[in-house]
């Protein structure tokens, strides 16, 4: 196979495995027989999902909002308490034994508590959202602070730099390329918390959606959510990873030179 | 009065229960404008003397004085310049360059009105050092050799009266080492600052120095100081002379000495 072929095959192969997956699936829908209320064919999810698609587009909408708006609070919140964490040990030691041991709470176990507090909605998803993208923003940021080269802080202090100078030449900049690989993790992880949230105790969004066609053993329209989930989940990490590389250019060095 | 005084200097590292004696008992004095080096065997608390001279560490005991002054924090506008280059990845190389600009008084002051100006004089020193080509290049698109000359550059580019080199060109390869020594010289010959240099190549020593310092094993005395008579500026040619060949000799002896105990 020649150097273009083996190019364009890397590129197809994602998309190879996974038209391969559906197409096991349908086969063994088929001749296992099995019946839609438990797994229906992906043909009959996709005639669904183009059936509905503008319920499934409404429904995402509403998640895809309460996701962003937790989300986009996660990264300010995150940003600057790993700043904050990552600047000064006191901080650090006082902190970071709390936000361990708050990560470890499985975020399902707050939706109840958030629902007495502020009721059924999207304001539960956006919270939701929030403290469970929240953490691995935080650790990344106070991560890169800390693994500034001693010898560069030596240099800034040799020259007279304050800490708030050496924060924001060194630190802050420094913090960048880690900010932006936890944010791909962040907005999965958001999705996750809007939909939990939604599933629990919510009255729209797609895990709403979900809930209500499975309470109607409508299993199509069940995965057709799931899909649905899957995409934007997609679609966001893409924007993501778009925006790390677009400001953090730098630190993938070795692709702009080769 | 020397510029720099060290007077019983001695420092201990503190690592929970343990103490390491770094520095036993240090007295030097570095008159202003003179370059020296400090050799030693390895671990000997070199690189400490730097950062006591610069007040990052405070010393245990003895003083130390820049300037007639106090050593009790870290004193301000000193030039470093380490093996591992510390460039930012993200920033330019004349964007490195002028890094003390933006940090060091009176230029912080007037770093955004007179940048033009600032550009410039890095644009001189970057073309002392032959990195003019190279000014808009990321340090990572610049050889070992190239990045230790822009390091060199930002050490300079604010003129500090006092320039601290730690091993700084212990990473490169011999021949781009031996250039650097040149590169070296020009730039204090021009400036006239001075210069500490920590190194374990006594070649580069007696190349660069006014005065080397011996320091004994760890905990580290300074056992010889040998004055290098040698004019300048000194070449590659020199090196290879009985003189400068006699002098490596002397100090390698002494070095020696120290492991052999």
């Amino acid at each position: 196979m020649n150097g273009v072929g083996r190019e364009v095959l890397k590129y197809a192969m994602p998309w190879l495995v996974m038209a391969a997956l559906l197409v096991i699936w349908q086969i063994a829908c088929i001749v296992f027989d099995i019946p839609e209320i438990i797994l229906p064919k992906p043909t009959r999810i996709f005639a669904v999902f183009v059936m509905r698609f503008d319920v499934l587009m409404a429904y995402c909408g509403d998640t895809l909002w309460t996701t962003v708006v937790g989300f986009l609070l996660a990264i300010a919140g995150g940003l600057l308490l790993g700043l904050a964490i990552g600047a000064s040990p006191f901080v650090y030691s006082g902190l970071y034994p709390l936000l361990i041991a708050f990560n470890a709470v499985p975020k399902v176990a707050l939706v109840p508590i958030l629902m007495i507090w502020v009721g059924v909605g999207s304001l539960p998803a956006v919270i939701t959202a929030f403290v469970i993208s929240f953490f691995p923003i935080v650790v990344n940021v106070a991560t890169g602070l800390a693994t500034i080269e001693p010898e560069m802080r030596d240099v800034l202090r040799s020259l007279g730099a304050t800490r708030i100078e050496i924060l924001t030449k060194v630190g802050i900049p420094r913090a960048m390329p880690y900010l932006f690989a936890s944010l791909k993790v962040a907005i999965t992880l958001a999705f996750i918390g809007s939909v939990i949230s939604e599933t629990v105790g919510g009255n729209n969004g797609i895990g709403f959606l979900m809930l209500s066609a499975s309470a109607r053993n409508d299993a199509p329209t069940t995965f057709a959510g799931l899909f649905a989930i899957a995409i934007m989940g997609v679609l966001m990490y893409a924007v993501c990873a778009l925006v790390e590389k677009r400001m953090t250019r730098w630190a993938f060095r070795g692709e702009i030179v080769g | 009065m020397p510029f720099v005084e060290l007077e019983h200097v001695s420092l201990t590292y503190r690592l929970g229960k343990e103490t390491t004696l770094a520095l036993a008992d240090a007295t030097l004095g570095i008159e202003r404008g003179e370059f020296i080096a400090v050799v030693g065997p390895s671990g000997c608390g070199k690189s400490t003397i730097m950062k006591l001279v610069t007040g990052l560490l405070p010393a245990s005991g003895g003083d130390v004085k820049v300037a007639g002054q106090l050593v009790t924090g870290p004193i301000k506008g000193v030039g470093m310049a380490f093996q591992n280059p510390t460039l930012m990845p993200w920033r330019t190389t004349i964007g490195n360059v002028l890094l003390p600009m933006e940090v060091v008084e009176p230029h912080k002051r007037r770093f955004r009105r007179a940048r033009a100006e600032y550009e410039a004089r890095a644009m001189k020193l970057l073309g002392t050092v032959g990195l003019v080509d190279f000014a808009q290049k990321y340090p990572w698109q610049l050889s070992g050799g190239m990045q230790q000359r822009s390091n060199l550059c930002r050490a300079l580019i604010h003129e500090p009266e006092l320039l601290m080199l730690d091993e700084p060109f212990g990473a490169l390869d011999a021949f781009t080492r031996e250039e650097l020594w040149g590169v070296m010289q020009a730039l204090w010959l021009e400036k006239r600052f001075t210069g500490v240099l920590v190194t374990h190549d006594l070649r580069e020593a007696v190349y660069l120095a006014d005065t080397v310092y011996v320091m004994s094993r760890r905990p580290g005395r300074i056992v010889l100081s040998r004055k290098i008579d040698i004019p300048r500026p000194r070449t590659l040619a020199t090196t290879f002379e009985p003189h400068f060949v006699d002098l490596v000799h002397e100090l390698r002896d002494r070095i020696h000495q120290e492991h052999a105990q």
